[in-house]
């Protein structure tokens, strides 16, 4: 699972769960791969992107040196920056660890590289 | 990635292994390599809906429509699959082509419209379950899902007799759906123990325009 992917996963689907994100992110096993910097792909990924889930996902693969904790104004014509968000969305693959429903507690785990958001029916 | 020629993609999609037990009520049937070659090769093409796009894939299965969407030059796609034998040769599928930018979330589509994956795509790309007996009207359910997670373009395959049907929902929901070309396939020859008796059905390509939404 990229961090990308992490930045839109909430658990609001389970009855009684008013926001449900960000979801608490562990990492047991991850894995760092290369891919392409498309400058305009993340401009336009900007205004989807909920800067505090993304600061708290910097801290838990310890990049806050690379990530302020606010957004920063004009970030789209900072390239570095740019790079380094890509690097943090799309380059860091977590393949073993859990995402924790904020208000109730309850337990997605992340087995092989992919989140299993999966509900019973008693819970939704 | 550079933009691959129609073959070359089909070549590769010949590659994709399909469902090692298909489950029926799943409707587990893999979209056949030409055909699924040929959509997003034309989805490109024509509408420049792929190339560097963020792309979902609803009901993805083994990832024939993820993993060919890459190929074409998509930049990202996320597949949701509910079944966690298909996310599994989902994810060998995509380990072994080596592709870095496909990934699967396992969830139930029709919750996701809820969820923050909603306008979150340009371009949503599906073969449905058609809806049988037990879940009739499925892909339909599936569309309108479609419709609220794309903000640009949703593709999809459906039955040609629920043309008319499809095209009067489309409108309600707020996109422009427009029959890109009739297919005949053979859903039956899919499944190995199924083989008497089985003839083609026949399907439409569709392209709905979300743009106004
Ligand atoms: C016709 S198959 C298409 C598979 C793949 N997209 C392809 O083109 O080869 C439909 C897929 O939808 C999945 N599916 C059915 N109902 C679902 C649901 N409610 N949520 C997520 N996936 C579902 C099935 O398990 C199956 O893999």
């Amino acid at each position: 699972m990229k961090l990308s992917t992490y930045n839109f996963l909430t658990s609001m689907a389970i009855k009684g769960v008013k926001v449900g994100y960000p979801l608490k992110l562990t990492i047991n096993k991850k894995e760092v791969v290369e891919t392409e910097f498309n400058a305009t792909f993340v401009e336009r990924l900007l205004p989807k992107l909920d800067w505090s889930a993304i600061y708290s996902a910097a801290q838990v693969v310890e990049l806050t040196d690379d990530i302020p904790a606010v957004q920063p104004e004009n970030i789209a014509e900072n390239e570095q920056l740019m790079q380094k968000l890509h690097h943090l969305l799309f380059e860091i693959d977590v393949l073993d660890g859990q995402l924790e429903c904020p208000e109730t507690g309850r337990v997605f785990p992340i087995t092989d590289g992919i989140p299993n958001m999966l509900l019973n029916e008693d819970e939704v | 990635m550079a933009r691959l020629k129609l073959k070359k993609i089909e070549e590769y999609l010949q590659c994709v292994d399909g469902f090692v037990k298909p489950k029926i009520l799943l409707e587990q049937y893999p979209t056949p390599p030409h055909i699924a070659a040929c959509m997003l090769h034309h989805m490109q093409s024509q509408y420049e809906d792929l190339e560097g796009r963020f792309v979902c894939d609803l009901g993805c299965g083994c990832g024939m429509l993820s993993i060919g969407a890459v190929l074409v030059g998509a930049h990202f796609t996320v597949g949701f699959e509910v079944d966690g034998d298909a996310v599994d040769v989902y994810r060998t599928n995509v380990q072994e082509m080596e592709l870095a930018n496909v990934e699967c979330v396992r969830a139930d589509v029709l919750q996701l419209p809820q969820t923050k994956w909603a306008k979150a795509f340009d371009t949503v790309v599906m073969n449905p379950p058609f809806g049988t007996k037990h879940n009739a009207g499925m892909d339909m359910r599936f569309l309108e899902v479609g419709v609220k997670l794309a903000t640009t373009a949703v593709y999809s395959l459906h039955k040609t007799s629920t043309r008319t049907y499809i095209q009067r929902k489309c409108q309600e929901w707020g996109a422009r759906g427009k029959v890109l070309a009739e297919l005949r396939y053979n859903i039956d020859a899919c499944y190995k123990f199924h083989k008497r008796q089985s003839k083609d059905i026949e399907v439409d390509f569709w392209r709905f325009d979300v743009s106004d939404n």
